[in-house]
């Protein structure tokens, strides 16, 4: 069994101001998974604005340096910028789909453009019919048609559609990761399902990896195999997914269980919070002491501390 | 207008009337809608984006400048101690005197309401200021009290919106929208870019002051899980209409329009891994809807008539109205048993 990726003990430290500076800020702390190519799954991170699941993301992507630790992606550390030939294979090999469809394109571009710039530089095709053909595969995939998309621009096309296109783009390359982040925030309740089960089909049938990074625990569950939880740059709790969303245990994964706000009850109102959750995270937090994660027996991982 | 109604739409329609070289195009954003809503009531609002929630939104809160027009019906405050105001034709002279002390309305996106160059406390003089007739130390001590209310502390005043943190930057919108003890509340998607434990917080605080205050909220957002633990009575537009409307608890048991039961039936819930349905097709183009039932080219139960005759919102219970030829054969959508993740696929 060969790893595709694997992110080994990675830091993120900015430093804020000058060079002499000696104020930072600790993005991401001691972060570490790693997928399987033969086993294609969803792995979903989650946390609150400022965990630094979006900074790991970037990271994955070769956007972002580590500070310490390394991240391998096939056995190779992830090439950043400006490493030519060996980025442009990593390129193709994982690509992201990002939060607002309508922010991602340019909206004077038509949209097909995008499909066709990735299809030439990645697939190393010029011709127009191979180029239109593998647009139109890509659109297949994930429900459209070259027919249905090309010659148009953003304004035309309905959020869902686009941020459908947005995923068909990143699948012209055939890429064995995909990294989405926050993919169906921007999108309309009626449409976020159809995301959503798109995500599962390019598993399923593709054989595509994804990482999925939300903050919406119900898709989180309906879709991960595995989940990580992040809070402010450490991981608190990770494994396989159902078993942490039926049962929580650290304080923050309970907390933010807590706060999802269920149809079940409808029209009863129940919008007290957690105040009791809330305190306990709030002290662990205030005592500055990092803790330790703890390998538990369901495959689970989770932050304990030293009382 | 029964006397226990704050507000009554009556057969409003607002329309974006545009003229290009002499030709006149206009997009039904708002196509005849009636509803009511009572004092003390959380009214909430759902609706994709392009439903015209918004543009329902803009008549409410009486900013309605062109190329949105009322092109019929009326839109009447009853506020306590006024005579009614009819906000789709009411004079500046009138809005001028409803607006942040009878009407108010907490917005979307607090980072960019909030003037990134001024300190809070100058925000607040800015709008506080005038309606309640305060000044000074006065004023500060009116402010510093109500922020307590809302669990900020008097520091909160000296600072800049891009020092404070995400829910408490809302909470400070909220705390603007309600200093002055509004009767009617316009919340426009007041939680949408706040992550979940946020989220709770903010809507449990908007909820406890509108209980205090017994004003009554129009709460609009995308956020089904929003409406079913905020709102006592919910509508659901789609492309411009209202289409159902009814109290919480009913609507997400027994819906009685297709479109409810499939926006209920799409909600994800933790615990629950049944596949969910999604809706095919797109929201309509508003400049050229769909003949009869604006609904009926997604609808899984059209028959000939929804496509020419325009169903009208029809009373089904008490209280609960609905807009579809079909009402009575709406069930709730049950998903077909199963796990969605691959293990059980295969079986």
């Amino acid at each position: 069994m060969t790893a595709l990726l694997d992110v080994d003990h990675v830091d993120k430290r900015y430093v804020l101001g000058g060079v002499l500076s000696r104020e930072h800020v600790d993005a991401v702390i001691d972060a570490d998974l790693s997928l399987q190519r033969d086993e294609p799954e969803i792995f979903t991170i989650i946390g609150e604005s400022g965990s630094g699941k979006t900074t790991l993301a970037r990271m994955i992507l070769g956007l972002e340096t580590p500070t310490s630790g390394q991240i391998l992606f096939d056995g190779e550390v992830v090439p950043t910028r400006g490493s030519g030939k060996k980025r442009h294979a990593f390129m193709a090999q994982v690509q992201p789909v990002f939060q607002n469809p309508f922010e991602a394109f340019n909206p004077l571009k038509r949209v097909d453009r995008y499909l066709a710039s990735t299809a030439r530089s990645f697939l190393g095709i010029s011709d127009h019919t191979a180029v239109d053909a593998a647009m139109d595969q890509a659109l297949q995939k994930v429900g459209l048609s070259l027919a249905e998309v090309g010659g148009r621009y953003p304004h035309e096309l309905s959020g869902g559609q686009l941020q459908r296109a947005a995923i068909a783009r990143a699948l012209v390359c055939n890429p064995s990761l995909l990294i989405a982040d926050e993919p169906v925030s921007m999108v309309d309740a009626s449409l976020r399902m159809a995301i959503v089960n798109l995500l599962k089909t390019l598993r399923d049938e593709l054989d595509v990896h994804v990482i999925y990074i939300t903050h919406d625990l119900a898709t989180a569950y309906y879709i991960s195999d595995r989940i990580m939880i992040m809070q402010k740059g450490r991981v608190v709790e990770a494994g396989p997914a159902r078993a942490i969303l039926d049962s929580p245990q650290h304080p923050y994964a309970r907390l933010l269980k807590a706060s999802v706000l269920s149809a079940e009850d409808a029209g009863h109102g129940r919008l007290t919070p957690a105040a009791e959750l809330m305190r306990e995270c709030n002290e662990l937090a205030k005592r500055g002491d990092a803790g330790k994660l703890v390998s538990g027996t369901d495959g689970r991982q989770v932050r304990v501390y030293s009382r | 207008m029964a006397s226990n109604d704050v507000l009554e739409v009556r057969d409003l329609k607002a329309y974006y009337l545009m003229n290009y070289y002499g030709v006149t195009r206009e997009v039904r954003a708002v196509d005849d809608i009636t509803m009511s809503i009572k004092r003390n009531e959380v009214y909430g609002i759902a609706g994709e984006s392009s439903s015209g929630k918004t543009s329902f939104i803009k008549v409410l809160a009486a900013a309605i400048r062109p190329p949105l027009e009322v092109v019929a019906g009326s839109a009447v405050y009853d506020f306590s101690g006024m005579r009614p105001i009819d906000v789709a034709r009411a004079s500046d002279a009138d809005t001028d005197r409803i607006r942040w002390k009878y009407l108010s309305y907490i917005m979307q996106g607090s980072m960019s309401v909030l003037n990134p160059l001024r300190r809070i406390e100058s925000t607040f003089e800015d709008f506080a200021a005038r309606p309640l007739g305060l000044s000074g130390g006065a004023l500060r001590q009116r402010v510093v009290e109500h922020l307590a209310t809302l669990k900020l502390g008097p520091e909160v005043l000296r600072a800049y919106p891009h020092e404070l943190s995400g829910g408490m930057r809302q909470r400070v919108t909220i705390g603007l929208a309600t200093i002055c003890n509004p009767e009617f509340i316009i919340a426009d998607e007041p939680t949408t870019a706040l992550d979940v434990v946020v989220q709770k917080d903010v809507l449990s605080l908007i909820r406890n002051l509108q209980r205090q205050m017994g004003a009554s909220v129009i709460l609009v957002t995308h956020d089904m899980s929003v409406h079913a633990n905020m709102a006592d009575r919910v509508g659901i537009m789609y492309a411009g209409r209202l289409v159902e409307d009814g109290p919480t608890r009913t609507l997400f048991t027994a819906p009685k329009h297709p479109y409810t039961a499939h926006l209920v039936a799409s909600l994800p819930r933790i615990g629950d891994t049944a596949r969910r349905p999604a809706l095919e097709g797109r929201p309509p183009n508003l400049a050229d809807p769909p003949s009869g039932c604006r609904f009926h080219p997604r609808c899984p139960l059209a028959i000939d008539r929804c496509k020419t005759e325009v169903p009208p919102l029809a009373t089904v219970s008490q209280e609960h109205r609905s807009a579809c030829w079909r009402a009575d054969d709406v069930e709730p959508l049950v998903t077909a048993d199963g796990d969605a993740g691959r293990d059980t696929v295969t079986a």
